[in-house]
This record gives C-alpha cells, sequence and structure tokens, in this order.
C-alpha cells in the first residue's frame, strides 16, 4: 500500500470470501461477493441502506448463513460444522450498531464473561484483562457501573472493549456510530483509529467517510447486493470508476 | 432502569393531581365526588353500601362475638360471630387427620420448612453451598418427622397427613419441579432443534388444554394401570407431580413471553463471543427473561398455593378439606362460616407474603442488587 505511515498488511488474506451469495426467501441480498483481506488490513465498506453490507460483514461470523459461495477464515472454511464455527468466531470480534450490552450484568462482568467461559480464564486474570482494555478505551473508572446508566459513546467503547477481551485477530464493526449522538461519535472512531494502529485487522461498516480517508487500506462499495467496486480510498474518493458510487459519494460527501 | 418512562396512561392522573393545585378539603370533595347530581347520588350510594357493610362487620364480628368458649350452646346464644369455634377446631383443621398426640411434629415441621423458606429466599444466603446442606438437612428431618418410624416415633403414613403441613409439601413440591419443567418446557419451544420444538408444543397444548382434575384423575387412577403389577408410587407423589406438570405448562407460557422480550442481539453479542447455546441461555437470556415475567410467574405461583386444595380428589385433607371435614360436627357445624374464615385468612397470609417477597424482589432487580 501506499502510505508507509501504517503497518503493512502482509500477503495472505486472513478473510477470503469468493462468489458469496445469499437469499432472504426470493430476495437476493448477496449477489457474488468477492472480498478477500489480508492480515493487519483495514477494510471500509460503504453504501447506501439496504445494500447489503451488513449481511457481508455478518456472514463472516456466520450470524447469516451464506447459501452459496466460499468463506474462509485463517484457511478454516465456514461451514454448518459447529466446530468449525466456534473456532472461527474465536478469532472474530464483533462491535454492533446498537451495542447489545448484557444489561443485567454490569461493565466488568460484561467484559469478563467470556474469557471466563470459553477461555476458561480464573475470575481474577479476566478481570485484570478487563480492566487493562477499559483503560485502553478510556473508561476504566466506569466498570462497576450497568451499561444503561452510560452514555452511548461510553456503552459502545466498552463493547469494543468487550471484544478485545477474547483477543480477537479480526475485529469487524457493524455500523458501531450510526446509533450515536452527533457529540459521541468522535470518541468511538478514536478508539477505532487506535485500534487500527495498533495493527489490527478492521473490517467496517460506516458511513464516516472521514474515517474511512484516513483508516482505510482498502474501501469496498456495495449496492443492491453488488460489491460496485472497491480501491485504496485516495483513488475511490479522488477518482471513482463507477457512476453508482459517483451518485453515491455526492450525495453523502455534499454534507 | 431507574428512569420510569410514564406511560400515556398515567398522564391525566399526575394532571389531576396537581401539588400546585392543592385545593382545601372542601374543595377537593366537591371536585372529586360531588362534581354533578349523578356523581354526589353515586357517592352517597357507596357510601351507605360501605357504612352498611363495615357497620355489620363491627357489629356481627366483635361486639357481638363470642370469643372463647368450649360450650356451643354459648354461641348459639349469640347474635354475632363464634369465634371460639377456631379455638375448638384449629388443630383438626390445620393438622387433618394425622394422629393428635403427634401434632407436635407438625408444629416443629411447619418451624422448620419456614426456617429453611425463609433463609432460602434471601439474597444473601443464595450460596450452593449453603443452600444445598441446607435443603438436605431440613428435608431429611421434614420427612422424618412426618413418616416417623424411627427414632421411637410413630409410623404415619401418607393417607393420614393433612391440613396445613400437607398444604407446605404440596406448594414446595409443585414449585420445586415445576419451575424447571417450566424454564426446559419454554426454552424447548423457541429451540432450533424441531424435535424439541414439537415436545413442548404438543405437551403444553395438551396439558394447557384439560382441567387440572382431569390430569390429577388420570394421575390417580389412570397412571397406576400402566404401571407393571406390584410396583407401586405413592399417591402423594402422584399428585404433587400432575399439579406440578399443569403448573409447568402455564409457567412455561410466561417465560416464553419473557425468552420473546429479549432482543436478538443479546443473542448475536453473545454468539460473538462464541458462547454455546447453554452458556448463553443459562448467562445471558434466563436472567433477564425471568426478570421480566416475574410479575406473571409471582401470579402462578400464588395460584399455584392454592390448586394444592384439588388433593381432596384422592381423600387427603389440606387445609381446606379438613375444615370441610370438621365442620360436620353437629354441635359447631353452624359456624362453618368463622371456620371458612380462619382458612381464608391463612391463605390470604401466605399469599399476601409471596406477593410482598416478589415486590421486594422486583425493587431489589431495580436497583441492580440481583
Amino acid at each position: 500500500m501506499t502510505q508507509s505511515a501504517k503497518p503493512g498488511p502482509s500477503a495472505d488474506p486472513v478473510i477470503r470470501m469468493s462468489h458469496v451469495s445469499k437469499w432472504y426467501g426470493h430476495f437476493q441480498v448477496l449477489h457474488d461477493v468477492s472480498l478477500d483481506v489480508r492480515k493487519g488490513e483495514r477494510v471500509v465498506v460503504c453504501g447506501p441502506s439496504g445494500s447489503g453490507k451488513s449481511t457481508l460483514i455478518r456472514c463472516i461470523n456466520r450470524l447469516e448463513v451464506h447459501q452459496s459461495g466460499q468463506i474462509f477464515v485463517k484457511g478454516l472454511e465456514m461451514t454448518d460444522n459447529v466446530k468449525n464455527i466456534d473456532t472461527i468466531r474465536r478469532h472474530i470480534g464483533m462491535v454492533f450498531q446498537n451495542f447489545n450490552l448484557f444489561p443485567h450484568l454490569t461493565v466488568l462482568e460484561n467484559l469478563t464473561l467470556g474469557p471466563m467461559l470459553t477461555r476458561q480464564m480464573k475470575k481474577s486474570a479476566a478481570e485484570d484483562l478487563a480492566m487493562h482494555f477499559l483503560r485502553k478505551v478510556r473508561i476504566p473508572e466506569q466498570s462497576g457501573k450497568y451499561p444503561l446508566q452510560l452514555s452511548g459513546g461510553q456503552q459502545q467503547r466498552v463493547a469494543i472493549a468487550r471484544s478485545l477481551c477474547m483477543e480477537p485477530e479480526i475485529m469487524l464493526f457493524d455500523e458501531p456510530t450510526s446509533a450515536l449522538d452527533p457529540e459521541m461519535i468522535k470518541e468511538v472512531l478514536d478508539t477505532m483509529i487506535e485500534l487500527a494502529e495498533s495493527g489490527m485487522t478492521m473490517i467496517v461498516v460506516t458511513h464516516e467517510m472521514g474515517f474511512a480517508r484516513t483508516v482505510a487500506d482498502n474501501v469496498v462499495f456495495m449496492a443492491d447486493g453488488r460489491k460496485v467496486e472497491s480501491g485504496p480510498p485516495e483513488e475511490f474518493f479522488g477518482n471513482p470508476r463507477e457512476e453508482r458510487t459517483r451518485a453515491f459519494l455526492d450525495q453523502i460527501l455534499k454534507h | 432502569m431507574s428512569s420510569v418512562p410514564s406511560s400515556p396512561l398515567a398522564a391525566p392522573a399526575a394532571a389531576a393531581y396537581d401539588p400546585d393545585a392543592r385545593l382545601s378539603a372542601l374543595a377537593w370533595l366537591r371536585a372529586n365526588l360531588f362534581s354533578s347530581v349523578w356523581q354526589s347520588l353515586l357517592t352517597l350510594a357507596v357510601a351507605f353500601v360501605l357504612i352498611r357493610f363495615f357497620w355489620f362487620v363491627l357489629d356481627w364480628g366483635v361486639v357481638n362475638a363470642v370469643f372463647y368458649t368450649t360450650d356451643p350452646d354459648v354461641c348459639r346464644a349469640a347474635t354475632g360471630a363464634c369465634w371460639a369455634v377456631i379455638a375448638e377446631k384449629h388443630r383438626p383443621m390445620l393438622f387433618g387427620l394425622y394422629p393428635y398426640d403427634e401434632h407436635w411434629r407438625l408444629v416443629l415441621m411447619m418451624a422448620i420448612y419456614l426456617g429453611t423458606v425463609v433463609l432460602s429466599l434471601w439474597p444473601r444466603c443464595w450460596n450452593l453451598r449453603f443452600l444445598v446442606p441446607l435443603w438436605i438437612v431440613s428435608s431429611l428431618s421434614i420427612g422424618v418427622l412426618m413418616f416417623g418410624g424411627v427414632l421411637g416415633l410413630r409410623y404415619v403414613p401418607t393417607s393420614e397427613w393433612g391440613g396445613l403441613p400437607l398444604t407446605m409439601l404440596l406448594f414446595t413440591g409443585t414449585v420445586l419441579i415445576g419451575m424447571p419443567v417450566a424454564v426446559l418446557l419454554a426454552l424447548g419451544r423457541r429451540a432450533p432443534l424441531p424435535v424439541a420444538r414439537g415436545v413442548s408444543v404438543v405437551f403444553i397444548e395438551a396439558l394447557r388444554g384439560v382441567p387440572l382434575i382431569t390430569i390429577l384423575f388420570v394421575a390417580v387412577n389412570v397412571f397406576p394401570l400402566f404401571l407393571p403389577a406390584g410396583v407401586e408410587v405413592n399417591k402423594l407423589l402422584r399428585i404433587t407431580v400432575g399439579i406440578a406438570i399443569f403448573f409447568a405448562c402455564y409457567q412455561a407460557e410466561v417465560i416464553r413471553g419473557g425468552l420473546q422480550a429479549i432482543p436478538r442481539g443479546q443473542y448475536e453479542a453473545a454468539a460473538s463471543l462464541s458462547l454455546s447455546y447453554w452458556q448463553t441461555t443459562r448467562r445471558i437470556i434466563l436472567p433477564q427473561a425471568l426478570r421480566i415475567s416475574l410479575p406473571a410467574i409471582t401470579n402462578h405461583i400464588i395460584a399455584a398455593m392454592k390448586n394444592t386444595s384439588f388433593v381432596i380428589i384422592i381423600g387427603l385433607f389440606d387445609i381446606l378439606t379438613a375444615t370441610t371435614a370438621v365442620m360436620q360436627d353437629p354441635l359447631w357445624r353452624k359456624f362453618y362460616i368463622e371456620a371458612y374464615l380462619f382458612v381464608a385468612a391463612v391463605y390470604l397470609f401466605f399469599g399476601y407474603a409471596l406477593s410482598l417477597y416478589a415486590r421486594q424482589v422486583e425493587k431489589w432487580i431495580a436497583s441492580g442488587r440481583i
């Protein structure tokens, strides 16, 4: 990649999606989408709503099931095999639009639950790990509170920390700032930028074009369930090849 | 959690009781009770009925009542209530057919039972290392006290058990067997496996659609026909399981309501942390679903307490049936109303205690204590 300041992605794809299609009943939400993501690469997926971008990344950890094509994560194919699904999910953290924190657990309990249940960590070790990541997202003082006592931006940072506690190699972000009030978007984006700088492999579905421009190695534009075009941000924003892309960028960048 | 959004129904009431517009007593009366001719008439009519009722209660229940006598003729001569019947008959009412000289065992049993239950309901005691031994020890001692046959205690078969202890045992059995079954049925009905779903649906719909008395009839009279010769399952146990399963079918639907209220995102977040189905269910879904459905769960638990009186159909005498039987005594028969009021008060005491406790639990949940 051209931006030499960033840690360069390695050559092997950690995620390989080839010719993935998916239908809801008769409605096709994904049309033959292929995408490779290398280790350390930051991919931003954008496009109008209903374009299938969320469905695409939700197929990667099988929150959605694709009906044709193949998805490989670290060389392992995502199939019906429960063991494969479990192994792949352990490599992948996910951050949701609506945070999806567990409201009956404190922030600390939200963070320690995964490591204690699926990685058999001792409680004290899991708490140390949780506090480490809460400090990273700059809210260690909120550890004893319940999620609904926090602001939206704080909740989303807790959700990021919760995913990081599983020590994943890949992070998926499904419109992480779309449910936030404008003044809270920055604190979440800053957290994501720091994560990107640490070399995490990330796939981010977002409308934040500023984030895409500064952080992405590869920007993917989707419309009507198809991957319309993709490329490095300077090319994508500076010189979009497709008419649909230009129309979308015109709309979104005007404001 | 702390902010309760005011419902649209609450808004007009809040406006009507605006504290800034607090009126004098007279003005309040006019505004609320005598605002029109029609409303004034209604107020007077209701006041008349209430005053007559309370006057009757006072006159019959206190002023002219007989509180203590061993002679039924004294009661007959009085125009008021005969509360003496309770003093006279409380032992067979509370303890049924259980041998009279052994009633102390039941008193002790109830003390152990209530102590155990109260401790178990107290959050500070919610620790399996304490609760499991507690329930083992108290179940064993209750068993020894009720059955006897050891330690020089006379053997009392279950056919002679009765009264309040029987009601308590049936109720506890119903809840302890019924709640886990209810949770499994509710989960089964929403399970990804078609077999589990089918079994749960058939089970719930079939049993919910028939009257409890039919289920008990099957448990008592039909079920034994399917057992090999010589095998016998205790009648009391059969009927407890019957009531428990009926309870579970209703409770399952209540819990399913709670399960449906859990947003899909909770399952997805758990999946993305690679939690298994059971880990997700136990740690994420059930704690939230049970909290949501707690008021309705309490409702069914209180109903289950009263359903225990169905043991009449196997000839056991719970507190209600025992009272009916006791009041056959020709000397005291006239005063059955007082006796039934006493039974009602006992039910009310336990029913109200349960609902107070449930309200306390809701407060603990709201404050994040549990």
